[in-house]
């Protein structure tokens, strides 16, 4: 029985598709918290079920991931002074249109790939984990903001940890640990590197850096 | 054909004006006004049909079958969908579509009429209808194929009786995505509030309301009386969707049905007491968002 899983996983899809069309930089940076959030709670309803490690685990992922990152990167924006727009390259209906063939995609490919999935975890995770990391890459490609792709790349970490939940049923805690301390150091640079891009230039677009002189 | 769905769809044909007295009484409550009487709806359709027509010396015959074919291939469309778990008046594999279809001859008919009359407001209005229709209609679609998928019927009645609490348990995500995009729909095909605000008057801004403008008497309450049966025809899928079961009381299951129907006329009346509308160029983002949900229901139960 997934009901759980397979509940968790649909909303991670939907928060996908929700990512490529919100036009507003609050609102994605708490979607994706949402879906750190969601996620860090995955492995409470698997196999494993409840002991220390996971409990110790989820409850910080979720402080990292709902609490930190969301701040951070909210603080960046604000501290920029930018405007509260994601200012896609494509429009918002396109957008939609890619969200809707990446789905496809990731069930599609997710079903037909021959991975030593374990009997115990429910069938959505491995189409929900491509779909969070082709999400990602989208958001990395198609956003103008510096912001949307930390957001972008933290999409994509998402759906790596969903891959992995699926593939390896136990991940040592130091690894697990050492993932974490890496993917915060990452928000961390970005988000004082947002705000140097910001301070030097009085936006952050990264599509006219292309045209800086060296 | 039993009693039971000859009972549902008299029902339907007395009881579906009281819908929109209940939006509008719903929408005052929230306005702090008193709002119109709940039977608004009956009394226009009185005064209208008592009325004579008058019809201008530019228009055809189009015109003048625009409302009759309108009301009557509604009524024929009524007559295919179950009200709660009361199994409709007819039905055969592969009504769905005719059901579809029904609509798009309605549609079609009203837009012929508008297009009749030569106001260049009228056109306009028709365009925005099919473009927002077409939109619709994948949604619509992907929704029934789910519906269809999960219970194994390819017929309306038995294939939204068999969505019971027993499929609700293992495909439960599945089944609010396709209500979401339902309800996308039914807003949208009844020109309802993010998509169209049935109560503007002025024409720039109006969709369905725009191209009945040079309709008048008996003809308009046909027009109106269309109207009212479609939201209670696209609101008895929703209502069938979310109904457990059947009880197999024929008086139990009527009032199912019918609380369904008041409960979601209800719905929608909050929804325009708390939503704005949206601009015209973000209702076909709406319409792809509903597509998407009911693409999705349909990737979680056929994985």
């Amino acid at each position: 029985m997934h009901g759980i899983t397979d509940n968790i996983m649909a909303i991670l899809m939907l928060i996908n598709l929700a990512l490529t069309l919100s036009s507003r930089l609050a609102t994605c940076i708490s979607l994706v918290a949402f879906q750190g959030v969601m996620l860090a709670l995955l492995p409470l309803f698997s196999h494993e079920g409840l002991n220390p490690r996971t409990l110790f685990l989820a409850g910080l992922v979720v402080v990292v991931k709902g609490l930190i990152f969301p701040g951070l990167l909210s603080r960046a924006v604000r501290d920029a002074n930018v405007r509260r727009e994601v200012e896609p390259f494509f429009g918002y209906g396109t957008s939609i249109l890619v969200g809707i063939a990446l789905l496809t995609i990731s069930f599609w490919v997710g079903i037909r790939l021959p991975l030593p999935v374990s009997e115990t975890t429910s069938a959505l995770v491995v189409p929900g984990a491509i779909g969070a990391i082709l999400t990602g890459l989208f958001l990395l490609v198609s956003r103008r903001k510096a912001v949307t792709q930390v957001l972008g790349y933290l999409v994509m970490e998402n759906g790596m940890t969903a891959f992995g939940l699926a593939v390896v049923p136990e991940i040592p805690l130091l690894i697990e640990l050492g993932i974490l301390l890496d993917v915060f150091v990452g928000v961390l640079v970005m988000a004082i590197m947002i705000w140097h891009i910001s301070r030097e230039f009085d936006h952050m677009d990264v599509d006219q850096l292309s045209t800086l002189k060296g | 054909m039993t009693w039971d769905s000859l009972c549902a769809y008299v029902l339907a044909l007395v009881v579906a004006p009281l819908l929109t007295g209940i939006i509008n009484r719903v929408k005052a409550m929230f306005a702090g006004r008193h709002g119109q009487p709940l039977l608004q709806a009956y009394f226009d359709l009185a005064k209208l049909l008592r009325k004579g027509a008058v019809y201008s010396g530019t228009t055809t015959w189009v015109f003048r079958t625009g409302p009759v074919a309108g009301l009557a291939a509604v009524l024929v469309a009524l007559a295919f969908v179950p009200l709660g778990k009361v199994p409709a008046l007819v039905s055969f594999n592969g009504d769905f579509l005719l059901v579809a279809y029904l609509f798009g001859v309605m549609r079609f008919v009203t837009v012929m009429a508008a297009l009749d009359t030569g106001s260049s407001f009228e056109g306009m209005g028709a365009s925005r209808e099919v473009q927002f229709s077409a939109l619709a209609e994948p949604a619509w679609f992907m929704g029934l194929v789910t519906v269809i998928y999960v219970s194994g019927e390819w017929s309306l009645s038995p294939a939204l009786a068999g969505v019971s609490s027993g499929v609700w348990g293992p495909a439960g995500s599945a089944m609010v995505l396709v209500g979401l995009a339902w309800l996308g729909v039914f807003l949208t095909e009844n020109s309802r509030i993010p998509v169209d605000d049935p109560n503007t008057h002025l024409e720039l801004t109006m969709i369905h309301e725009v191209m009945v403008l040079d309709h008048g008497g008996p003809d308009f309450a046909f027009i109106l009386y269309g109207a009212i049966l479609k939201l209670w025809t696209l609101g008895a899928f929703l209502v069938s969707l979310v109904t457990p079961y059947r009880t197999g009381m024929v008086l139990l299951d009527l009032g199912y049905g019918l609380a369904g129907m008041l409960i979601l006329a209800m719905v929608v009346g909050i929804i325009e007491s708390i939503m704005a509308r949206l601009r015209l160029v973000r209702v076909p983002h709406l319409l792809l968002t509903a597509t998407a949900f009911a693409l999705l229901a349909l990737f979680l139960v056929m994985r």
